[in-house]
């Protein structure tokens, strides 16, 4: 674990949350002082996150920019923030979308701009705080706090029944936390009576047995199912896996386009993230079960979602859909288990971020013009803007999957890694599923049924006869507009053309997340579980007997000063009249 | 192996050239745009040339000394594409004689194509967008065919999908065409899907063997050569992987060669502009699965269930689309099913090991097909844009140049004798004639023979019937078109070149039986061979006379076919069409001109259950099973919860008090439940411990009385609450007396007046004697 | 003399004692006035007092009457707090239904 450029990490989280509480102190008639300072700001974050990437060596696979202190003594915790290759793109896709999404926000938000920028660049640090975190604590914290930004962004900026989806969000995201939680108080007693350290400390939680001294692993074999388990319907919750999906179409159609595009750009990601940094180094023996149920779930919803696209006539829900498709390659992807498969689960996320943000950005800019995101509205744009429908076809086919573009490299790589997933999983597949082999190939209609779905929506809405009276005087976009589509456009040729450097970059940490995965696998089963013996319960009685006697022993010295003090003799020598 | 630098340069000068033209196309003026367009096609036309004519000769020199030609396979690589664990694929391409004749056929054809174009879309106002596309196309397809592996190959792939879904949809205002752009697009990622499932295959087999490289065609070779296992392990059933991988690879061509089942989209793709379909419908796209097949002819030859199966659907191809093209009222339709049948030439050449006759007739075909489109693109232009053959006739007088070089055109497709068409597809039918592969029956390549042979008369007589009903009788369209007019010489000089080619470009594939001399004779002769270095040889064996035969029945074929297309059609439109259309061959007329109802099938069958599906998914399982029931069923439950304890948390005070009066009868009636008094009794040391249980109102030191000896009268003296008997001592029932402290009534001194009794049998785990004795 | 537990045993005193306290709920439950509500409290409290006393008397035990004696003063100290609390409500108004007393709900 390297700490070189230590100070990366700590900076990019304070940056947007100083930013926001100065936000607030900008007058509120001020719309656009505070957007100002809200892009200043993200910029900046964006900026300094590109220094990680000159820290960042990319030959390893540890954390790097590390930074530890202790936060709270007494239970263990500690600021604890490092990124590997895994969590390094995802940090620099937050950052890069926010300061977009930011720009693009100008138009679409009026009403308290002030509150929204600061709600947004706390709702970033949130993220990258998850991102970065090595403590379960720490992530717990920093997980929850990105909710209440992304509620009030939903709640207050959103539609008509912005209610309704913004409590449904909330109230979901949080019944799979609060599992997680419980899975965590467990966790971390488990260990601190198998090890003797209390700590939420994630390197310490992840370290096998063998690394412990214990010889077996700290977490028997079933409570690591139980607690994966729990983990896991968190992150399902958050990715989200079938059937676990339907709050993202209700949040994302309510959402304002700002809130949209980081809901799918980034806060998906912490699902499949929140996997394979935490649920699966901790519980390694629970994913080697359970991976192929949720590889099966994920196929389920690679088709599931795509089919439900194509029923759509809200742009949005529409793109909403995809994205539980989309995302259902990222999962399939991760829970191959290989080299490929993983490295093409985090690059579909990227790529996801980029486009699925793209198309919702390309909503809004229609949305404005139009007030309705009803594809029956639409048709023949194309005429009318043909720069934006062009970019928007070159985002739609990133989505599509068209290699050479974005989008093809996670899909390609995901279906892969899935396809010869047989010969390296590490436990036996359960026979009444279907085979790694024909997951993959089922998953593979995705790409047929993306491509249904996204042209169907690009032609309704871009193509066919100029017919609606208002759509006749859409202006194209405007300078700003070019600015927020430009690097969007252009990452999603990059990542296209040259994913090699990043590819490059995730590797060694892919490599060491697998290998120490299946060092752990071959370790013995842990003890049985020992919640309620705590044997060690008479320790901490005798150890609060001794502090109790110390504190005694330290009162009668007082009271011997005491007595002392006014003892006659001192009295009269202190002075008495 | 020369490593010459700049392979590169051929797909990268129209890319560049779409760039400019997608880009800044706007504030260009069209001179500027088509030159930049043109310009990049042709400068990417001599720089393969040059690239391909330096190895020619080459090898055609080895050939000529040792009789053998030299490898001749250059491979570039750019960068490393993609990298992640085992799999490794550089972004690399590669000229071989293969891909050398494609490249040419490629840049050639798209060069003419776009001088022609020039002409044909003069009045185009996004004039520079159509060039950005055409240049594109040109770009991937030249990725296409240049690729070293099979993912840069795919890049290529989809590519050309995209400019033809851009192409087919470029006037998207109709909807009708954006959506042949779209059905288009889809239909070709359904095969690409198994495109892509073939690669997962192929990679599985052949990783750790070939070398680090994956999926490159060279190692994928390799690997057949030296490791033919890897290939020929049985994967499924009785087969092999090579067919599990070969099929699953062909769907993906049939797709985008518009093969059975997946043709469907090619007709609908004529919603474009002509050029377009002439270039990317005709000449080079649709070949892209031809192509494929040969590269990969190692893998197919490896099973011939993979190339029965590519054979047999090619061959039904060829007949089925010759059969839909008889009836087919529209110029640009007929020549598309036209395309479609030949296309399945093609996969018969391929199929039956014969790879070269397969890139033979790919080439001849281009020429002579993107003639006939350009030539019914020019007709159209002459007709103000109408393709309807119905109102067309005569036009030689008007077009002459138009109908001359599309006469040619007819000749070379119907294969009349020493035309190109007549060379290619005469290896193919003598090919199809003499294979014989294990497993097939012996008859099955006659079979195949004979089914493109009735294919081959069917192109003849819908070709000639064409061109009778465009050129020749009476014109017909005088109420439509006035003054049909030839058009300029930018479209026309297109024409004659490809015209030119269509009659020459057959002979270099001509039969070793015709000995031509000298060293013209040497170069024919050698061309095939060349071809043939990129492929895996297949041995045919035909004896001379066979061959001639064939040539013969070929030839035959053909003029029968221009023949009976002559005696129906040769003045126009006749009376006798009519009446057998009407009478005797209805059925067929109506199936042919119904295109078999196939679009209709489709429909029914796949179209609209999934619209259904999709709609029934969303409404049914999302919205109602998961999102009411089930999500929106959990909160229901805990507000429904909450509604109650609401309607409890009233802040009614008298409500309040209900409950709490209610709630302490309950605890008063629970705990009185078991306060009946009574007695227990264990052993002890010692004998039978007895005591009182007392209920309410008994306090412990109430009096009580007890009965051992079962007379039912209180024994005197015992009136403790705790005592302790020997077993002798005590009967077999036991009363326990007490007064009543609350209901009992008593005397004058105070004596309780009756009593409670208890009575109890006493049951011992010992036997009374035993525990007698043995006390102290 | 004789005594009368000859023939009334205490169960008659509890008994008595659980007859009034019932009124005094049946009362307290569905009355709406406040003053008969407060009536009714007083029955209660002094069928409690009832009860206690017989179970005094029953054990011999003198502790039941002195509680008894408390009860009833704090009954007494009850009865005029509330009576006052009553008294204002009634002058603002013109009512002491309790089922109308309900500004802290809204």
């Amino acid at each position: 674990m390297s700490s070189a450029g230590g100070f990366v990490l700590p900076v990019i989280l304070a940056l947007p949350l100083l930013g926001a509480l100065f936000v607030m102190l900008v007058p509120r008639g001020e719309a656009t002082v505070a957007r100002g300072v809200g892009l200043v700001v993200s910029t900046a974050t964006f900026l300094v996150s590109l220094l990680a990437l000159t820290y960042f060596d990319g030959k390893q696979g540890g954390y790097q920019l590390a930074t530890d202190a202790v936060w709270i003594k007494s239970l263990g915790v500690h600021w604890k923030l490092g990124i590997d290759g895994i969590s390094l793109w995802l940090v620099l896709l937050t950052t890069f979308l926010t300061p977009i999404t930011l720009l693009a926000a100008t138009s679409s938000i009026d009403k308290h701009v002030r509150e929204f920028v600061a709600a947004f660049l706390v709702l970033e640090t949130g993220m990258l705080g998850a991102f970065v975190s090595l403590d379960l604590f720490v992530f717990y914290v920093f997980w929850e706090v990105m909710l209440i930004p992304m509620y009030l962004l939903i709640g207050i900026w959103g539609g008509q029944r912005r209610l309704y989806a913004s409590i449904k969000f909330v109230i979901y995201t949080m019944v799979g936390s609060l599992l997680m939680l419980v899975a965590i108080f467990y966790v971390y007693v488990q260990h601190g009576q198998v090890t003797g350290i209390y700590t939420t400390e994630l390197l310490h939680l992840t370290a096998d047995g063998q690394r412990l001294g214990l010889g077996q692993l700290a977490l028997p074999h079933h409570a690591q199912v139980w607690c994966f388990a729990a983990f896991a319907l968190a992150f399902a919750i958050k990715v989200p896996l079938f059937p676990f999906h339907t709050w993202l179409p209700d949040a994302h159609v309510e959402a304002p386009t700002p809130g949209s595009v980081i809901l799918a750009g980034v806060l998906l990601k912490l699902g499949i993230y929140g996997f394979i940094r935490l649920a699966m180094p901790m519980f390694p023996h629970g994913a080697a079960v359970l991976a192929p149920y949720i590889g099966v779930l994920a196929v389920v919803g690679i088709v599931y979602g795509a089919v439900v696209a194509f029923a759509q006539d809200d742009v949005k829900k529409l793109v909403a859909y995809s994205s539980v498709s989309h995302l259902g390659f990222c999962a399939l992807g991760l829970f191959s288990l290989t080299v490929s498969g993983i490295e093409g689960s985090l690059y579909a996320m990227l790529s996801h971020g980029l486009t699925t943000g793209g198309l919702f950005l390309g909503i809004g800019v229609l949305y404005e013009r139009r007030h309705t995101r009803r594809l029956s509205e639409y048709g023949g744009i194309w005429k009318q803007m043909p720069l934006f429908s062009a970019l928007y076809l070159i985002i739609v086919m990133g989505s599509a999957g068209l290699p050479g573009l974005s989008g093809f490299i996670g899909e390609f790589l995901s279906l892969f890694g899935t396809f010869n997933a047989a010969d390296t999983f590490p436990k036996a597949w359960p026979g009444y599923l279907p085979s790694p082999r024909l997951l993959a190939a089922i998953a593979t209609t995705g790409v047929i049924l993306g491509a249904i779905y996204l042209l169907f929506m690009f032609q309704k809405v871009f193509f066919g006869p100029l017919d609606k009276q208002k759509n006749g005087d859409l202006p194209d976009l405007t300078l700003r507009e070019k600015v927020v589509f430009l690097p969007l456009v252009v990452l999603i040729f990059a990542l296209g053309f040259f994913p090699r450097p990043f590819l490059a970059k995730m590797e060694p940490s892919v490599k060491a997340f697998l290998a120490d995965y299946h060092d752990k696998l071959a370790e013995p089963d842990g003890p049985a579980h020992i919640y309620g013996t705590a044997p060690d319960v008479t320790a901490q009685l005798d150890r609060a007997a001794d502090e109790l006697d110390q504190a005694a022993a330290r009162l009668d010295a007082v009271a011997a000063k005491l007595e002392r003090a006014v003892a006659p003799d001192n009295l009269k020598a202190g002075g008495q009249p | 192996m020369d490593t010459i630098k700049f392979l590169w340069v051929v797909p990268f000068l129209p890319l560049c050239g779409a760039f400019l033209n997608l880009v800044l196309g706007k504030r260009l003026s069209r001179q500027t745009v088509h030159f930049v367009a043109v310009a990049a096609v042709a400068a990417a036309f001599f720089t393969s040339l040059y690239l391909v004519v330096g190895p020619l000769r080459e090898g055609y020199a080895a050939w000529k000394a040792n009789g053998k030609t030299g490898a001749f396979e250059l491979t570039e690589y750019l960068w490393t594409w993609i990298s992640a664990g085992d799999l490794h694929i550089d972004l690399a391409f590669r000229l071989d004689p293969l891909s050398s004749v494609m490249i040419l056929i490629v840049t050639g054809c798209s060069t003419l194509i776009h001088i022609y174009s020039t002409g044909y879309m003069e009045h185009e106002p996004r004039y520079a967008a159509y060039f950005g596309y055409l240049n594109l196309f040109t770009g991937a397809m030249l990725i296409l065919v240049l690729g070293a592996n099979m993912p840069v190959m795919f890049i290529g792939w989809e590519g050309v999908g995209l400019c033809s879904f851009l192409l087919i949809g470029f006037w998207f205002e109709n909807e009708a065409y954006a959506t042949a752009g779209r059905k288009a697009f889809v239909v070709n990622r359904i095969g690409d899907f198994a495109f892509l499932l073939g690669m997962f295959l192929l990679w599985w087999a052949t990783h750790g063997v070939d070398g680090g490289k994956s999926l490159d065609f060279s190692m994928l070779r390799h690997v057949g050569e030296t490791n033919a296992a890897v290939y020929e392990q049985v994967f499924w059933g009785r087969e092999r992987l090579a067919a599990a991988a070969g099929i699953l690879l062909f769907i993906g061509a049939c797709g985008k060669s518009a093969q059975l089942p997946l043709y469907v989209w090619l007709p609908d793709a004529m919603a474009g502009p002509t050029p377009v379909s002439a270039l990317i419908h005709a000449a080079t796209m649709v070949t892209a699965g031809v192509y494929m097949v040969a590269r990969l002819s190692f893998l197919f030859a490896a099973s011939t269930t993979a190339m029965a199966v590519v054979a047999t659907v090619g061959a039904l191809t060829a007949l089925v689309a010759a059969f839909m093209a008889f009836a087919q009222t529209d110029l640009k339709k007929v020549l598309a099913y036209s395309t479609v049948s030949q296309l399945g030439f093609m996969f018969v050449g391929v199929g039956t090991g014969n790879w070269s006759a397969g890139v033979f007739h790919l080439m001849t075909h281009a020429f002579f097909k993107a003639g006939l489109f350009l030539g019914a693109g020019s007709v159209m232009h002459g007709m103000e844009g109408s393709g309807d053959i119905r109102i067309m006739g005569g036009l030689k007088r008007f077009m002459p140049k138009t109908r001359w070089t599309f006469l040619i055109y007819c000749l070379a497709i119907a294969g009349v004798p020493l035309t190109a068409g007549f060379f290619s597809k005469d290896e193919i039918l003598a090919g199809a004639w003499a294979s014989h592969h294990d497993g097939w029956p012996a008859f099955y390549g006659k079979l195949l023979w004979g089914v493109l042979t009735v294919a081959a008369l069917g192109t003849a007589f819908y070709m000639w019937r064409l061109y009778f009903l465009v050129f020749e009788g009476e014109y017909r369209g005088a109420d439509h078109v006035a003054h049909p007019h030839e058009s300029p010489a930018n479209m026309t000089v297109p024409l004659m070149i490809l015209a030119g080619l269509a009659l020459v470009a057959g002979f270099v594939g001509i039969p070793h039986v015709i000995h031509v001399g000298g060293t013209a004779g040497d170069i024919l002769h050698f061309f095939p061979e060349w071809i043939g270095l990129s492929t895996k040889p297949m041995e045919l064996h035909l004896s001379n006379g066979t061959t001639y035969v064939l040539l013969a029945v070929a030839s035959a074929v053909g003029l029968a076919g221009i023949g009976l297309a002559y005696a129906f059609y040769g003045k126009g439109p006749s009376k006798t069409v009519d009446q057998l259309t009407a009478g005797p061959l209805h059925g067929l007329y109506e199936a042919s001109k119904h295109k078999l109802w196939v679009d209709e099938f489709y429909d029914r069958a796949f179209v609209r259950p999934f619209r259904a599906l999709a709609r029934g998914t969303f409404e049914i399982a999302d919205r109602f099973l998961i999102d009411t029931v089930v999500v929106n069923g959990a909160g229901f439950a805990v507000q429904t919860f909450s509604r109650i304890s609401r309607w409890v948390q009233n802040g009614m005070v008298q409500r309040y008090l209900v409950g709490v009066v209610l709630g302490t009868a309950a605890i008063f009636l629970w705990t009185a439940r078991s306060e009946h008094p009574t007695f227990s009794y264990k052993e002890v040391p010692g004998g039978i411990e007895f005591r009182a249980e007392p209920g309410h109102g008994l306090r412990s030191d109430t009096p009580v009385q007890w009965d051992f000896d079962g007379d039912g009268q209180p024994d005197p003296g015992e009136t403790a609450q705790v005592v302790v008997k020997r077993p002798g001592d005590v009967a077999s029932r036991v009363t326990l007396f007490m007064a009543d402290p609350v209901w009992g009534k008593r005397d004058r001194d105070g004596k309780p007046k009756n009593l409670t009794r208890v009575t109890r049998k006493v049951q011992l785990a010992t036997p009374a004697a035993g525990s007698d004795g043995g006390g102290r | 003399m004789q005594s009368i537990f000859a023939d009334v045993g205490f169960g008659h005193f509890l008994a008595l004692g659980a007859v009034l306290f019932a009124i005094g709920v049946a009362g307290v439950l569905l009355r709406k006035n406040v003053l008969i509500i407060m009536m009714s409290i007083e029955l209660m409290l002094n069928a409690a007092n009832l009860t206690i006393l017989t179970f005094a008397r029953m054990h011999g035990d003198l502790g039941g009457h002195s509680f008894a004696m408390i009860v009833m003063a704090v009954a007494a100290a009850e009865v005029a707090v509330g009576l006052a609390i009553v008294v204002a409500i009634f002058r603002g108004r013109r009512h002491v239904d309790v089922d109308r007393l309900n500004l802290l709900k809204h």
